[in-house]
């Protein structure tokens, strides 16, 4: 008699060295031949106690944190931190400081997406976009440069507005790569977005419902891609970003292709912002007058939430009266957003599951923070 | 008879070109491989050693041989140690029977044909060896990707293969060669070509049928476990593996040697390179496809294909 074979799954051990964890990720997939039947996300290898540290200084040593906790769109949430710290002080910023602040800040969101776009078709399998991409950053990151002084873990924001004014060398820059970008689309589109294997592994692969988005908090293009038409430049304005004339695209089916659509749109959206800002851009002061030497707000709490590259930065500060906040929580985005991926990820292939994670966009260091 | 006409002194002349052959070849691929993925990427590549890098594949090859042997405490000892070595032999075989020019062939048997795809077959031997002898699950898994990835796509292009043959009645690559003194057969046979190309990239785990190394999947596949010269072995014997597929592209359908003005051997390198020059295209254009996708392309679309244009060929032989 042949007894009938017993039903046997293995783990496979995915991270915290991997080529597609993109950084110190590590997931445990329980698997049934080449199915997944199980992802286990194991986070806190990049753990570094970024709210903890902020317990254990004033308000102004900690934002140099803030560039390293999302490295890839540092100053969004530079903007979401100073914002909590401005309302916590009631201070204002003047106009043009908000203008420079929204035009860096979405400089520094195409230069995410590109990132992202480059790793994820690596993920794929297809090199060379990468350094097409690439390319195209560095361009950003020179600029960024320029004004910011650094490439990478910007930290340029300040309480009360900007601490250095952007030139005509910037703003020709800015228009100038805006149009590079444009015509770069053509070549994306050419060898990426049409290219018939891309779709073959995208469409319908990871599929996301709007019901799931709500579950989980994803916000950004997680949520987006699946057609929730979600982002706090729009549906909580803040900074200058009402003044502007630009669109939410949103996805139909929230498989990878649409959150990848997604993401490509929304980096033309930031151009049409980049425009507009530097159209209307107004004279005047980059820092607001009275800005406390030393801060020591009242006791308060408050909650100041930005959208960064990769959804929702919320920043919640509880002050007792103390140099010292006394305890700051930081939402972050791509924690919420990994959470779904046990979910989405049942009973799919090790290919497929590499796409999907890199379609969720994670930055490891936000998610341990 | 003098000891120069010999077989055995033929044979070993032979071999000792062949190994020098295949060295030089693959040092020379390694750096236009990286030239040209550069060059696509809008990046020079590599720069420092030599003019334009050219001697960058040499230092990195001396690299290769100074490093550690490192041999995984878990391994199947004999299986993994000999991996390596079976993988490349086959390729070393397949050299003995390829026309370069006229008279520039060591062995010029009757069935060149079925020699050089029936060792080509044992490369999975060698990758399904090294997987499994890895003890580790990303080598198996990419060993066993690898089987069942070159079992698929043999049969395609044997089929395709035979629809040359079958117009040339003859397994001997010289005849397929002279056959095409008219015309390329890639003119008359343009299915069988695209078909031909297809399994071929398939077949040498190119992408974008590179599965069995699928780096962002796989880390690197069956070889994950080697280091220093083994690796360098498998990766040798990978480039090796593209020269043979286009050589035989050439053969087929490029007719071989032929061409004006310059020297018979001259052309076969010209076209060979230029076979080369196009999977590298493919591999640095195209994302990854699924493994599913991968067997399904096989098995629905290209063995109907293959058997479509092999009873075509039968038929159009038969009429004319």
């Amino acid at each position: 008699m042949l007894e009938p074979l017993e039903e046997k799954t293995y783990i496979l051990n995915l991270g915290p060295q991997h080529p597609s964890t993109h950084g110190v990720l590590r997931v445990v997939l329980e698997m049934e031949g080449e199915f997944i039947v199980k992802a286990d996300p194991d986070i806190g290898y990049g753990h570094r106690g970024h709210e903890h540290m902020a317990e254990n200084r004033n308000y102004l040593q900690f934002l140099p944190n803030m560039g390293r906790v999302d490295y890839l769109h540092a100053l969004a949430f530079n903007h979401g931190y100073c914002m909590a710290v401005e309302k916590l002080i009631g201070l204002e910023v003047p106009e043009r400081a908000e203008f420079i602040r929204v035009i860096t800040a979405e400089l520094n969101r195409i230069a995410s997406h590109l990132l992202w776009v480059g790793a994820y078709l690596l993920d794929l399998g297809a090199f060379t976009p990468f350094l097409y991409c690439f390319d195209d950053r560095e361009n950003i990151l020179d600029l960024l440069d320029r004004i910011t002084g650094s490439r990478l873990t910007y930290c340029f924001y300040r309480f009360g507005g900007v601490p250095q004014d952007i030139d005509q060398e910037f703003i020709d820059g800015c228009r100038a790569f805006a149009k590079r970008l444009r015509r770069r689309w053509k070549d994306y589109d050419n060898l990426v977005t049409k290219n018939i294997i891309f779709i073959e592994r995208t469409k319908g692969i990871g599929v996301i419902t709007k019901e799931q988005c709500r579950l989980y908090g994803l916000t950004g293009p997680m949520a987006r891609g699946s057609g929730i038409p979600y982002d706090i430049r729009k549906s909580e304005p803040y900074s200058a970003y009402p003044l502007f004339d630009f669109e939410i695209p949103i996805g139909e089916n929230g498989d990878i292709m649409d959150r990848y659509l997604v993401r490509m749109r929304e980096m033309e959206q930031s151009l049409r912002i980049i425009e507009q800002a530097l159209d209307k851009l107004p004279n005047g002061p980059i820092m607001a007058e009275k800005v406390p030497k030393r801060i020591k707000p009242a006791a308060g709490e408050v909650y100041a939430a930005v959208e960064t590259a990769r959804g929702e930065f919320g920043c919640y500060i509880v002050s007792q009266g103390d140099v010292k906040p006394y305890r700051i929580k930081l939402r972050v985005p791509s924690f919420a957003n990994l959470s779904i991926l046990p979910e989405i990820s049942r009973d799919t292939l090790v290919a497929d599951f590499v796409a999907i994670l890199g379609s969720i966009d994670v930055v490891v260091p936000e998610i341990d923070r | 008879m003098t000891i120069f006409g010999s077989d055995l002194f033929r044979m070993i002349v032979g071999l000792i070109g062949v190994i020098a052959l295949v060295s030089v070849n693959a040092l020379f691929l390694i750096w236009m491989e990286r030239k040209v993925a550069a060059h696509m990427q809008l990046r020079p590549g590599p720069m420092e050693v030599g003019w334009h890098g050219s001697i960058q594949t040499v230092a990195d090859a001396l690299k290769l041989l100074g490093k550690e042997l490192i041999t995984p405490a878990e391994v199947d000892r004999p299986v993994y140690l000999l991996a390596p070595i079976v993988i490349f032999l086959p390729v070393l075989v397949s050299f003995l029977v390829i026309p370069f020019a006229p008279n520039l062939i060591i062995r010029d048997m009757n069935v060149g044909v079925l020699l050089i795809l029936a060792f080509a077959a044992l490369t999975v031997l060698a990758i399904l060896m090294a997987g499994w002898a890895s003890n580790n699950k990303y080598s198996a898994f990419g060993a066993i990707r690898s089987v069942a990835q070159n079992v698929a796509y043999e049969i395609p292009l044997l089929i395709t293969v035979m629809s040359v043959i079958l117009m040339v009645g003859s397994f001997r690559l010289t005849d397929i060669v002279a056959a095409q003194e008219r015309y390329w057969f890639i003119l008359i046979q343009p299915l069988a070509f695209i078909l031909y190309i297809t399994c071929a990239t398939a077949e040498t785990n190119r992408a974008p049928f590179d599965l069995p190394e699928a780096e962002s999947e796989l880390v690197a596949g069956f070889h994950t476990e080697y280091s220093g010269m083994r690796f360098a072995l498998f990766f040798l014997a990978e480039y090796t593996n593209m020269f043979i597929v286009s050589a035989l592209a050439t053969i087929f359908f490029l007719g071989g040697w032929r061409g004006p003005f310059l020297p018979g051997w001259a052309w076969f390198f010209i076209k060979v390179y230029a076979m080369i020059f196009l999977i590298m295209w493919f591999r640095w254009t195209f994302p990854r496809v699924r493994f599913d996708q991968l067997i399904t392309f096989a098995w629905k679309i290209l063995i109907p294909l293959a058997f479509a244009n092999l009873l075509l060929t039968a038929f159009l032989m038969k009429i004319f």
